[in-house]
This record gives structure tokens, sequence and C-alpha cells, in this order.
């Protein structure tokens, strides 16, 4: 891999920095982090070195990685790592920065479960597991994903058919239209870099 | 004794049986549950990673809700909505610019504080070990029980302030008070894969298979979890598991609530637990 070093722009660091609420070089790369992973194995760069690359501000390797998609926001890194980093929230930050700067996400599949599932939500309230799996497979093109478990949830009564709403429409309104992608934060101490 | 209620959406479809037995034991105890009303669903991992604002105001929208009805503790036995619930009360409670967004979008504000709990907390601090106890008429002796707190129930710890995040008890007391035997094991606060399991199917079985096999080296006879995606992974997906790495894996994954029934003498029927994926025979015998 190729590192353009660019000294004179501070900038996506500055962003993860301020939109996630945590300063990245505090990160001293110890690899407590990657060490508790589970999805370590599955991913292309380690929490740890997606750290680092935002450290070296490389916005587009960062963007690029599948690892913010594949965290299972499990909180495990967060609670482990000496400098009191959320990493989780970073995973996070990174994947909502994508999403409201329109990129391509490279975990597609990810992608599209979240977004079904909030359109489910939002269109009536409440979660329906049923029409949502039905809509994943849909727009992912695997039509027969997980219905291996299909005839066996219908027997014991886990597939419901039945779409439960909640009544207040206006909040539900307020609460899709309104919301921001990042929740206002206080600054970040700026410390020495 | 009357608290308020927040199913959420799992409950009422993949985790029925988590709904049935907490309805039932709390019957038993003479609690009674106030659903709150016109609840919503909590957003679970889909909000918080798509837009933060979007994962706090869905569980706060039911906070409001709870705090309109007089509720001044709500338990949320699904530990995601648990964990979301929990993170935008302390979200909005130690951010005055998060609390003015959501006052903002919602339009409303929290008029009282709503304390917020997971069934562990539920039944091990608010209800008590002791009570616990003295309820029991079929103390499940013969179990060797392996406890799985997952990450929800217990991370973040700041947030959640209930049990040590690497490794919890309550579970393994609760379990203990039922007369059962609790395994020392490696995996309890291992994650599962959580919501991957559609998107990404192979980490969820990959991450369930070294729970089960961590579970078996440590000899337990049975996985016991209080939530809803922990369930279905390890208990909906079993045997694609060994059929993916050909395995056999043969553990029974019980909600704690199941077990309390149990303990109580209430029959498996009514516990909702002909639901389940992996056969539950062989413990409910050994339980005699
Ligand atoms: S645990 Fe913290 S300091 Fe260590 S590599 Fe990870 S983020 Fe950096
Ligand atoms: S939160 Fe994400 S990055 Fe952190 S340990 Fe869990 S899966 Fe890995």
């Amino acid at each position: 891999m190729q590192i353009k070093l660019d000294n004179s722009v501070d900038k996506f660091a500055g962003e993860i920095e301020s939109l996630s609420g945590f300063n990245v070089y505090d990160c001293y790369q110890c690899g407590k982090c990657t060490a508790g992973c589970p999805v370590a194995q599955f991913t292309d760069e380690s929490p740890t070195k997606l750290l680092r690359l935002i450290q070296l501000n490389q916005k587009d390797q960062v963007l690029k990685s599948k690892t913010p998609y594949l965290c299972a926001t499990c909180n495990t890194c967060s609670g482990r790592c000496p400098m009191q980093i959320d990493v989780t929230k970073i995973m996070e930050t990174i994947r909502i920065y994508a999403k409201k700067n329109h990129i391509k996400p490279p975990v597609q599949e990810v992608n599209t479960f979240s977004d079904v599932f909030l359109d489910s939500v939002h269109s009536g309230g409440r979660l329906f597991e049923f029409g949502m799996t039905l809509n994943y497979n849909l727009k992912n093109m695997t039509p027969f994903l997980n219905a291996q478990l299909a005839p066996a949830m219908l027997k014991v009564g886990k597939l419901s058919f039945i779409r439960q709403k909640t009544k207040n429409k206006k909040r539900l309104k307020d609460i899709f239209d309104k919301s921001d992608y990042f929740e206002p934060k206080e600054e970040v101490s700026k410390k020495e870099h | 004794m009357t608290y308020g209620y927040y199913p959420g959406c799992s409950l009422h479809a993949t985790a029925k049986e988590f709904n049935i037995s907490m309805r039932a034991v709390c019957k038993a105890f003479n609690i009674e549950l106030t659903e709150v009303e016109d609840w919503n669903c909590c957003g679970a991992t889909p909000g918080h990673t798509t837009k933060e604002e979007l994962g706090l105001a869905l569980p706060y929208s039911n906070l409001i809700n709870a705090s309109k009805q007089g509720l001044d503790n709500i338990v949320a036995p699904c530990a995601a909505c648990y964990n979301r619930l929990k993170s935008a009360d302390y979200s909005v409670n130690n951010s005055p610019l998060v609390k003015e967004r959501m006052s903002q979008i919602i339009g409303e504000e929290k008029q009282r504080d709503v304390k917020i709990f997971n069934v562990l907390e539920f039944f091990r601090d608010v209800y008590g070990l002791d009570k616990l106890k003295s309820e029991v008429k079929k103390p499940l002796s013969n179990l060797n029980a392996a406890c799985y707190y997952g990450c929800l129930l217990v991370r973040p710890s700041k947030v959640l302030q209930f049990d040590d995040e690497e490794d919890p008890q309550s579970m393994d007391q609760i379990m203990q008070t039922l007369g059962a035997k609790t395994v020392d094991w490696s995996s309890k606060t291992e994650c599962c894969g959580g919501s991957h399991a559609i998107p990404e199917t192979e980490i969820v079985l990959e991450l369930a298979r070294r729970i089960f096999s961590s579970a078996v080296k440590a000899g337990a006879d049975c996985i016991v979890v209080a939530c809803p995606l922990c369930h279905s992974n390890l208990d909906m997906r079993q045997k694609q598991i060994n059929a993916r790495y050909g395995t056999n894996f043969d553990l029974p994954v019980f909600y704690i609530t199941e077990l309390i029934g149990l303990a109580l003498n209430i029959s498996p029927k009514d516990l909702g637990m002909n639901a389940h994926f992996v056969d539950t025979k062989i413990v409910i015998e050994k339980i005699g």
C-alpha cells in the first residue's frame, strides 16, 4: 500500500475528530482493540490500522475499507482502549460520514440491511420482520437467502404476518424528518499532534 | 408491584418465547407489567449506525411516553432495546446540546426520570435473589449452564452501569439461585455478530461456532441468554453451523426467563418453549 503524506491537510483526521468527539491522535497503535475484535479476521484493515490511516488523513483508503461495515458495534475495543478512545464510535462515524456524503459503501449488503430495516420502521413505527426480510432479498437480488429458516420459523410461529403500527404518526414523521446524521458535540480539546 | 414494560419488536416475532416466559414469570411473582403506550421501535443497530440522532430519538420517544404515563421505571427484556434506551437517556442527561436537539425533533420533553432495567437487573436487584430463592419449587440442580451475556447487556459499561463488562456475574447468580451450576468459560461476553445475521451470515456462523465450542469445552449442557439476537443466532442457526463446519453441537439455548419459569414449576408450554429450534427435551428431563 502506498501512502501519500500530506501534512498540509489535517482535514480528514480533524473532521473525524470533531464528528466523533474523540481525538484520533491519542491512539498510540498498541493493537489492543484489534486483539479483541471479533470481526478482525474478516476485515481488510484492522481497527488499529484504520486509526493509523485516519491519523495520516488517508480519507480514500478509510472510506474504501470494509471494516466499519463489518464492525458489529460490540464495543469490546472501546472498553479496552488504554487511551479511552471510543473506537466503536469512530467506526460508526465513518459509516455515517460516508452515508451523509453519498459515498458508495464498500459492503453493500450491510448498508441495504440498515436501509430496509429503517424503511420498515419509518413506515409503521415498529419493525415488521417478515416484510423487511422480503425487501432485503429483493433489493439484494438474493431471493432465497435465509429462506431455509422460513419453514421452521413458520412452524413454531416465529414468522408473523401481522403488521403492527404505532398511532402517533406525527411523532414518527418528525423523528425521521428532523434527525440529523450527527448529534451536536462539544469541541474536543485540541492536543499537541 | 407495577412496572413499565417495553417489549420491543422482536418480542412479538422471533423472540416470542421471551415475551411469553417473561409475562408468565411476572404473573407468578404478582408483578404487574404495564406496556409503554404506543411504543415504537428503538432503531437497534441500523438506527445508530445510519444517523446518530435517529439512533437517539427513536428510543427517547419511548421514554417520553413512559414518563407521560407516570411510569417511574421500565423493564426492557430485549438487550438491544435496553441498550438503546439507556444510551438515549445517557446522552440526553450528559449533553445539554443533545437534550435540546431531542426536544426540537420530538417536540416534547421528558417530565420525570424513568429508570430502565434489563431482565437480569430486574430479577437480581429489583425483585431480589432472596425472594427469588424462596419461590423456587423445582431447583435446576442437574444443570450445567453456560451463562452467555453477549455485548449489549454489559457494554458500554460507562453508559449501562450494570455488570462487569469482561466477567459479568448477574446471570450466574440468578442461575445459582435457581439451583443450577454455572460453568466458567471464556465466551461470556464475546460477540455473536448480532444483526449481521442477515447481511453477513458467514461472520455470525463463525462467531457462534466459537461460542458453542467454548461452552462444550467447559462442560455446559445448555446456554442461557437474555437477548433475542443472541438467541436467534445460537438457536435458529445451530443446524446451519453444524452443516457449515461438520460439527454436531446439540446445545439448547434458553432465555433466562424460561429457566426461572421452569424452576417455578411452570410448564414448558406455558413458557412458550415449543418455539425452540434445538430440542429442549433432554435438559427439561434433567430438571425432572
Ligand atoms: S486500543 Fe486504543 S490506543 Fe490501542 S491501537 Fe486501538 S485505538 Fe489505538
Ligand atoms: S466494536 Fe467493531 S471494531 Fe470494535 S471490537 Fe467490536 S467489531 Fe471490532
